[in-house]
């Protein structure tokens, strides 16, 4: 592997840099001239850690019609990411050792992100009883996250036990925040919305119900909970709160929580349906506060890709779930001030370094320093993009930005010092020449 | 208008238009020996119905056939949403057979609008979901203004299961918006969060709610709905809620006792006070045919050649 110098890069808005990789890790950064390097001319470029996914949904096993691992992360790839951790609810449901295995495997195969597989916390996301929680962490896969998302843990008993077990290895609980009771039929948030729609409501306190709970049985078991996709103003106090006590509770926001609201619902296209379902402007607003201050931990992208089926139909049929991995660094950029007044390393911190540790991806969410694994992007921090659904890398189509102007482009992504992505495309990977794209 | 989807998207002048069409087809029609015009002549209606509703799919079909339209029922499965043809599949197959209008009912909020982009004929809401039912709200209107004199400057009691209700959503925008003062009576249980903003006043006691109203809409209220613990006992929801003789002596002698059908005689509404000569229950009924007439000449004409 020849030596790659990415010339003149903004190092997470800190100033400019060359830097020299080597092996897949950082030799040398500084004033450098390389001879026989390939070099990567970043001038006007920002260098990022590598983006962090706590919340992508790969359809792999089972619906591969929406999007398969190598699509998937494909698309995490363009959007700027290194490291995606892959939701449990597939079919068959990553509840043993052999389907975590097997999704981190086709990740490794495919070569553009590293897929961390989240294992779920009860069998077939059942709710009822544990999954083999200790096979999936000490299988290959070494899973250290777990979650029924798509379903809350619903049952008190059965979120204690999952709390206390991963302790052991050190893992957490990352819950989908839902008390179905309150939530049976709901279709979008309730309130003034969905009383005039007649769509069926999902209020906010159900969310805030279980995060209040989770808090409580999370302190009082002493083990770690990361609460998925908070979307509502209440969870955020709630949050803040208990982090001032000390309890061991992060949290992520999705791109789209950030930036769209029920409005969107009036529409009636289930593009906008999502679960949790979009908020009030007010919500936005103090999601976004909760952002920069770091109460919410990271943004996840809840990457829901859906078949064409799925959402070309009445609101209630449609299935929930929006795409994000193509779309959450400049979302981010615009929830974090805009690509003008965004701190450079509070988007790191949020995207890239935060979420890697909690998902204990030790090699990722790296600032470039001599002996780190080249896990970067590299982005236009001038430049716009307009979003055009058959240009996304993924898969499906589902995404609620199309036609919207975004900030920000993603130049390039580095994994392990290889370009999955160069000049805004994505790079077909040396193992799968044989492949068509 | 190309559709009519919901009463808020109507503009004063639309609803008026609509109720003044409205008379004229009553009037034209009515004592004729053949009750038929031949205004939609070699027009195709089709009445899509994902809900069995005799009652409203009959009204549509008399009043497209009243016009001279070609009327095709087209059998939709009720059973799911989720089973069968998708609701996309269908419309393009009606948008393969020429189908000038289509009347859909469907249990889903919202279908009618979908259906707009799949097809180029007009779409005509017949009830989706808890959404919208405009002609509902449109006869309702008429029926006012020809027992009461007009909409403008009437107390309107809507009570009952506001939440669940089409009707009552429908009834809240075209009755505000045709300048009559809307009071929405229910349990808490059964009205929708968040209305605030709704031109209407809220209230949970019937008794008061009920002095010097013109109107007093009573819906239907289904006894199931005592399973999800919106009321305790179908008895204690009548005790408060229900429309009886002792109610009835509150109203302004003038006041009119309407109810949308089918109706639970015990619930909502004593049997004496739907069978009192102050209810218009099946007056509503007549003038539905008139309405939806005139919604279908509007929508297919685009009042043209009137």
């Amino acid at each position: 592997m020849t030596d790659l110098l990415i010339k003149s890069a903004d190092l997470i808005g800190r100033g400019r840099q060359d830097v020299l990789v080597r092996d897949g890790r950082v030799a040398e950064i500084g004033s450098i001239d390389a001879k026989g390097a390939e070099t990567v001319d970043a001038d006007g470029l920002v260098l990022l850690p590598g983006l962090v996914d706590l919340h992508t949904h790969l359809r792999e096993p089972g619906r591969e019609d929406a999007e398969t691992v190598h699509t998937g992360t494909r698309a995490a790839a363009k959007g700027g990411y290194t490291a995606v951790c892959a939701m449990a609810n597939s079919h068959p449901v990553a509840d043993t050792a052999g389907v975590v295995e097997q999704v981190a495997a086709l990740g490794r195969a495919a070569g553009y992100a590293d897929v961390q597989p989240i294992g779920a916390v009860s069998v077939g996301l059942a709710g009822e009883r544990l999954a083999e929680i200790g096979a999936m962490a000490h299988s290959a896969a070494k899973v250290r996250m777990f979650s029924d998302d798509g379903h809350c843990v619903s049952d008190p008993v059965l979120m204690r036990r999952a709390l206390e077990y991963v302790k052991t290895f050190g893992g957490l609980v990352a819950q989908h925040a839902e008390e179905p009771r309150l939530t049976e039929g709901a279709q979008m948030n309730e309130g003034a919305v969905s009383a005039e729609l007649g769509l069926p409501g999902w209020p906010a306190v159900a969310e805030e119900a279980i995060i209040a709970r989770d808090v409580l049985l999370a302190e009082y078991t002493g083990a770690r909970v990361h609460f998925c996709h908070v979307s509502t103003a209440r969870s955020v106090d709630i949050i803040r709160e208990a982090k001032a006590r000390g309890a061991k509770v992060t949290a992520e926001v999705c791109p789209h929580h950030l930036l769209l609201t029920d409005e969107a619902a009036r529409s009636y296209d289930p593009v906008y349906k999502v679960n949790p379902p979009l908020r009030r402007e007010a919500d936005v607003a103090v999601l976004r506060a909760a952002l920069a201050e770091g109460v919410i931990d990271a943004v996840a992208t809840d990457h829901a890709p859906h078949a064409p089926q799925d959402k070309q139909c009445e609101w209630a049929a449609a299935r929930p779930g929006m795409l994000g991995l193509e779309t959450a660094l400049s979302i981010s950029v615009l929830a974090l001030g805009g690509p003008a007044g965004v701190d450079w390393d509070v988007l790191a911190e949020r995207t890239s370094r935060t979420p890697a540790r909690i998902a204990g991806l030790e090699a990722h969410g790296r600032d470039p320093r001599p002996g780190a694994e080249a896990n970067f992007t590299l982005v236009d921090p001038a430049a716009t993009w307009t979003v055009v659904p058959e240009g996304l890398a993924s898969l499906s189509r589902n995404t609620p930005y199309a036609g919207m102007e975004l900030p920000v482009t993603v130049q390039a992504t580095f994994l392990r010092g290889r370009a999955t992505v160069l000049n805004g495309a994505v790079l077909p990977n040396d193992s799968e020449e044989e492949t068509t794209e | 208008m190309k559709h009519l989807l919901t009463t808020k998207d109507l503009t004063r002048d639309e609803a008026e238009l609509i109720l003044d069409v409205t008379e004229q087809m009553a009037e034209a029609v009515t004592g004729r020996e053949v009750p038929k015009l031949p205004a939609l002549r070699g027009r195709t209606v089709v009445n899509l119905f994902y809900e069995d509703s005799t009652r409203t799919r009959t009204s549509f079909e008399t009043a497209a056939k009243r016009l001279s339209a070609d009327v095709v029922n087209f059998a939709a499965k009720t059973s799911s949403v989720n089973k069968g043809e998708s609701l996309r599949d269908t419309a393009l197959t009606l948008q393969a057979m020429g189908a000038d209008a289509v009347v859909i009912r469907h249990p889903a909020a919202g279908a009618p609008q979908r259906l707009t982009e799949w097809l180029d004929g007009a779409v005509l809401n017949a009830g989706d979901g808890t959404h919208a039912h405009p002609t509902q709200a449109l006869l309702d209107a008429y029926t006012m203004k020809r027992r009461l004199g007009g909409v403008e400057g009437r107390t309107v009691a809507i009570v009952g299961d506001i939440l669940h209700s089409r009707v009552a959503r429908s009834n809240v925008w075209l009755l505000s918006k045709l300048g009559a003062n809307v009071r929405l009576i229910g349990p808490p249980t059964l009205l929708p969060k968040d209305i605030d903003g709704w031109p209407v006043e809220i209230g949970y006691d019937l008794d008061a709610s009920l002095k010097g109203v013109d109107a007093v809409m009573m819906l239907r209220v289904q006894r199931e709905r005592q399973n999800a613990a919106f009321f305790p006992t179908a008895g204690e929801y009548s005790r408060l809620y229900g429309l009886d003789e002792r109610r009835l002596a509150l109203l302004p002698d003038h006041a009119i006792v309407m109810h949308p059908g089918p109706m639970n005689r015990g619930m909502e509404i004593a049997a004496t006070v739907a069978d009192s000569p102050r209810a218009t229950i099946t007056e509503q009924v007549t003038n539905g045919v008139w309405v939806r007439m005139a919604v279908l000449y509007l929508l297919l004409t685009n009042g043209e050649a009137r």
